[in-house]
This record gives structure tokens, C-alpha cells and sequence, in this order.
């Protein structure tokens, strides 16, 4: 059962902060359109999410609301990737944001989500099973769309492959904690919960591998990294403090009422 | 032998007297008509300040995006805002489509806003500092744009009339969801009730202004009055404005919030709302850009527009391949 809860809360916590990290973004995408499309995905997300808490809610844990709203960043099982400041400044505030990390951090993600997704879909927990077989059917065009930007970055004006290529190595830095399942990953997989890290690894590499050969970029080196801490495990930075202080700033001014 | 005199044939006088016909008519016109400079002069202009508006409105509401207090909240402001983008972009087509002949593109449109010659909608150069102000917005902005938007579905440009009938559908929406955030918070205990009437209390006045004017010689603008003639809207600003009292005074004393106008009634011999006017110098001066939040919007609008400069680049050298 714990090693359940751990995997849902990874699945929760990756969604409900990545879709917060992008809704910093709305009015501040690079274009109309673009503005219209990612604040739909960031939607998704956080209906994604809000399914996970509800499976969490269902299996003892916290109200979904209290559980999103109330828990100490220590509790938090997202990777620290997903946690990572859009760039300097405030949503609010002189934002200097940095649309090839968002693009290299969404796409990346969108990749592994899927592959996870794919494994989730044959879970031995049947509720997982059914919200993974709901979620992938919005998370394909979402890969879709961030491929789409990701490959004609990488192939246009010099000044985007270089911007692109530093994200991507900033992103690689810290992916491993994407990829990791933390320290109850043997139950859950002796648990038929979800599929070895390694092999959804595998086909993560893989898949990454295809789209920079086909592009002309050269593979980056070595293994993804987790340099910053490992979120599966409740290590954390101040930037998800920074972000649980604003998501929560309403709620917690009275956690009981009706909002 | 019958000759046929074809349109291009006939004189601009002629066209003009063929074109107020087909207004007359309750034709609609399309982008690729004949059109008086004039009425697409009104169409820019309108419909522009319109999109814009539905853009720079969306600044205001981001702020309460990621503090929404609830994951339900969260999905729904989301959703909210989110459609507001669309809208904008739904409009900005519209005028880019009657900009063209003009050589003008959206660009154009985005210097304008930033050098301050395309206005933006008055409401949106306003603070919305608490929570309540994201259901007050919703429910009275949202509102009072229903109203005001719904007069114009039978507009006689086509196209814009078309993009009005898929915005109001999602305006009810939006209108229904800020209703639902002020029921919660008029509902709740003290404070969150005392939220909501500050709210009200910071935002009466711009509701006045939201609609314009009641006549030409408040801000010295005939814009109205030409719109009137080309049927691209029906009613005056205190047509509309009157309407939104009727329907959203009861509402608002329904709930127990106090209107900040202890002058405010409604007239049963003229059957008209009295009530306190506003200050429409200050009304220029908000929107000629210098509101609370004006400079601050614009700002935001301008550093991301500026710090994205080199995706547009990287997409347009990607076109030219």
C-alpha cells in the first residue's frame, strides 16, 4: 500500500507542479495562439493531477484540495526538475522567462509521461489503470505539440539551436529524477504497479536518441542526472517553496471554509 | 442588346449608396466587400481595441491563476482565462483580415498597444488585488461584456458577428463561474464576505465606465453614434448600461452586497436607474494609460513580447526555408 500512495504522489506531484510552472506562462507565451494551446495543456495537467489526489483521497490520504493545498514540501514527491523556476523574476513581475527550457523541460517530460502512461495502462491497481487509459488520450496531442515546437527550434535561426542546446543541457542535469521511482520502486514493481524504471528508461533514451538523430543534434553525453536532489524522496529546493507559498496563498487563509 | 455595368463601373458615390442599401437591408457584409474607408476605419478600430482588450484582460485574472484556491478553482480560472486568449486571437483575425488591404499586420497592432495609440478596455487598467476581485471580474466584467456583445450579434459585419456568437456562448460560462466564486465567498464567514464587498466597492465605478459615456459630448467621441448608423452595434452606452442595472442590481442586493452609490433606484415614472455618473475625465485619463495598473500591464505585455523575440525569429526563419 505504501509503495502504492509513493507512485501516485509522483504521478500527482509531477503533474499538479509541472501545469503550476506553466500557468505562470499565461499572457506570456510567444504568441497568441501559443498562449491559447499551452494554458490548455496546463489545464490538462492539473486535471490530470486532480485525478491522482482523488485516487489518493479514494485510498485514505487527504482530501483532495487539503492534500494539493496543505502538504510541506517535504512531502512533495515531484522531481526537482518539474519544481525549477520558468526563469528569473515573478509571474507578476519583470518576468525573464525562457521558452526553450519550457519546451526542452515539457517535451523531455511529455516523452517519459507517455512511456509511463503506456505502463500505467497495464497497472495490476485497476483504478490506475482506468485514469491512465483517460489521461493518454489528451497526453498524445500534447507530445504532439511540444515535439512540434521542440524540432523547429532545434532546426532554425543559430540563436535557437544554441538557446536550445543550453537548455538541454540544463535539462539533462537534473531528468534522472524524473526517471527514477525513488526508494519503493522494487515493491511496486514486484506489485505489477508499473514497469522497472530501467526499461521505461530504455525507451526513454531511445525515443530521445530518434528525435536528435533525425534533427541533426548530437546526443548528449553520459547518463540524466539529478543534481539537484531527488524529489522522490522529498528533497526539494526553495523554488518549490516558492511555489506551493503561491498556489496555497488563498486556501491557506482558511482551509476549512468552502471557496 | 442589354449592356451590364459592372460594380467596379460605378462611381464611389454610386458604391457607397449600393453599400448603405445592402445595410439598410440587414445584409451582412464580408471582408472581401466593397467597403467605405470609413466603416472599415469603425470596424478597426472597434474590433482591434476589442481583441486587445480580450488579451490584456486576460493580465489582470492570470494574477489569481495559480492562487486560485481549490483544485476545482484552479481547472476553472484555467479554463476562464484561458478562453479570454482565444477570444482575442478569434478578434485579432477578424481585424488582421481588414487591415490587410492596408498593409498592416499584427505587429501593427502590437506597436500600437504598446506606444499607447490602441486603447485598451478601461476595467482592465485596474487593480485586482484580493480574490474576490477574480469572481467580481468574472461576474460583473463578464456581464457587463454579455450585454454589450450581445447587441452586436446581428452586427452587420459578418465576420465579426460570427466570432461575437462563439465568444458570448463561453461569456455565459465565464459569468456562471465568477457567480459561483461570489456565492461561495457571499456565503462564507465575515471576512471572505467582507472580500467580496470590498471587491464591489473598488470595482462600481469602472462598471459605470465599462459601457461608455451617455453621450457624445462627455468625451467629445462620436464613435457611437457612427457605429449606430453602420449597424455594426444597436443601442447606446446607457442603453446598455441601464440593461445591465436591471439585471444585476437585484443580484447584487440578493446576496447582501451594497452598492457604493447611496443614490442608486430605480425610477418607476421614467422607468430608468438613477443613479451617480462618473468622472469621464477620469475615464480618459485611465485609458489613455494612465490607470493604477496601466503601466504595469503594458509592461508585462512588453517583456514578454520582448523577451520572445528570438522564438519569432526562429519561427519566421523557419517559414522562409
Amino acid at each position: 500500500m505504501k509503495a502504492l500512495k509513493e507512485l501516485i504522489y509522483q504521478l500527482a506531484d509531477d503533474d499538479f507542479i509541472l501545469a503550476y510552472r506553466g500557468s505562470e506562462w499565461l499572457g506570456l507565451a510567444p504568441h497568441i495562439e501559443e498562449d491559447v494551446a499551452f494554458s490548455s495543456i496546463n489545464q490538462d495537467m492539473m486535471g490530470h493531477a486532480t485525478m491522482y489526489f482523488q485516487l489518493l483521497e479514494a485510498l485514505g490520504e487527504q482530501e483532495a484540495d487539503q492534500n494539493a493545498h496543505l502538504r510541506a514540501p517535504e512531502a512533495f514527491r515531484n522531481a526537482v526538475l518539474l519544481e525549477e523556476v520558468n526563469g528569473t523574476g515573478s509571474y507578476l513581475h519583470q518576468p525573464n522567462y525562457d521558452w526553450a527550457f519550457t519546451v526542452v523541460r515539457n517535451y523531455f517530460y511529455s516523452v517519459h509521461k507517455k512511456i509511463r502512461l503506456d505502463s500505467l495502462r497495464l497497472s495490476s491497481y485497476e483504478p490506475l489503470r482506468n485514469v491512465a487509459k483517460k489521461i493518454l488520450m489528451e497526453q498524445q496531442y500534447h507530445l504532439m505539440h511540444w515535439e512540434v515546437w521542440f524540432r523547429q527550434l532545434l532546426t532554425s535561426t543559430d540563436e535557437a539551436k544554441r538557446r536550445m542546446t543550453e537548455a538541454m543541457v540544463k535539462v539533462w542535469a537534473s531528468f534522472g529524477g524524473v526517471l527514477t521511482l525513488g526508494p519503493y520502486y522494487g515493491e511496486m514493481v514486484k506489485a505489477n504497479f508499473i514497469d522497472d524504471e530501467n526499461v521505461l528508461k530504455t525507451r526513454w533514451m531511445s525515443a530521445i536518441k530518434k528525435v536528435l538523430n533525425e534533427t541533426n543534434t548530437n546526443m548528449l553525453p553520459g547518463e540524466p542526472g539529478m543534481t539537484s536532489g531527488n524529489g522522490r524522496k522529498g528533497e526539494h529546493t526553495t523554488d518549490l517553496q516558492q511555489a506551493i507559498a503561491t498556489l496555497a496563498e488563498v486556501y491557506v487563509t482558511n482551509p476549512a471554509v468552502s471557496w | 442588346m442589354q449592356t451590364y455595368l459592372s460594380f467596379d463601373d460605378l462611381t464611389n458615390e454610386e458604391k457607397y449608396e449600393h453599400f448603405m442599401e445592402r445595410i439598410a437591408a440587414g445584409e451582412k457584409i464580408e471582408a472581401d466587400d466593397w467597403m467605405p474607408d470609413d466603416y472599415r476605419q469603425s470596424l478597426i478600430r472597434l474590433i482591434s481595441m476589442h481583441g486587445i482588450s480580450e488579451i490584456m484582460g486576460a493580465l489582470p485574472e492570470k494574477e489569481w491563476v495559480p492562487k486560485a484556491p481549490s483544485l476545482h478553482r484552479k481547472l476553472a480560472i484555467m479554463a476562464k482565462v484561458q478562453d479570454e486568449m482565444g477570444h482575442g486571437q478569434l478578434l485579432l483575425r477578424v481585424a488582421e483580415d481588414l487591415m490587410a488591404p492596408l498593409g498592416k499586420t499584427r505587429e501593427h497592432i502590437m506597436q500600437d498597444l504598446f506606444s499607447g495609440k490602441l486603447k485598451f478596455h478601461n476595467v482592465f487598467h485596474m487593480e485586482a488585488p484580493t480574490w474576490g476581485d477574480a469572481g467580481m471580474i468574472a461576474w460583473l466584467v463578464d456581464g457587463a461584456a454579455i450585454i454589450s456583445q450581445s447587441m452586436m450579434l446581428d452586427s452587420s459585419y459578418g465576420p465579426y458577428a460570427r466570432a461575437l456568437k462563439r465568444i458570448c456562448a463561453e461569456e455565459v460560462f465565464h459569468a456562471q463561474h465568477g457567480e459561483s466564486i461570489v456565492l461561495a465567498l457571499a456565503e462564507g464567514t465575515a471576512e471572505q464576505r467582507a472580500l467580496l464587498q470590498d471587491s464591489l466597492n473598488r470595482w462600481w465605478t469602472s462598471l459605470i465606465m465599462f459601457f461608455g459615456p451617455k453621450s457624445a459630448k462627455e468625451t467629445g467621441n462620436s464613435n457611437a453614434d457612427k457605429n449606430i448608423m453602420y449597424k455594426i452595434r444597436t443601442k447606446t452606452n446607457e442603453e446598455l448600461r441601464q440593461e445591465f442595472f436591471t439585471k444585476y442590481i437585484p443580484r447584487i442586493w440578493a446576496i447582501g452586497l451594497t452598492i457604493p452609490d447611496e443614490t442608486i433606484h430605480f425610477d418607476e415614472s421614467t422607468q430608468l436607474w438613477v443613479y451617480k455618473d462618473a468622472d469621464w475625465n477620469e475615464f480618459k485619463q485611465i485609458v489613455s494609460g494612465h490607470g493604477p495598473r496601466s503601466q504595469e500591464r503594458l509592461a508585462l505585455r512588453q517583456s514578454s513580447y520582448d523577451m520572445n523575440g528570438w522564438v519569432r525569429e526562429a519561427l519566421a526563419a523557419k517559414k522562409a526555408i
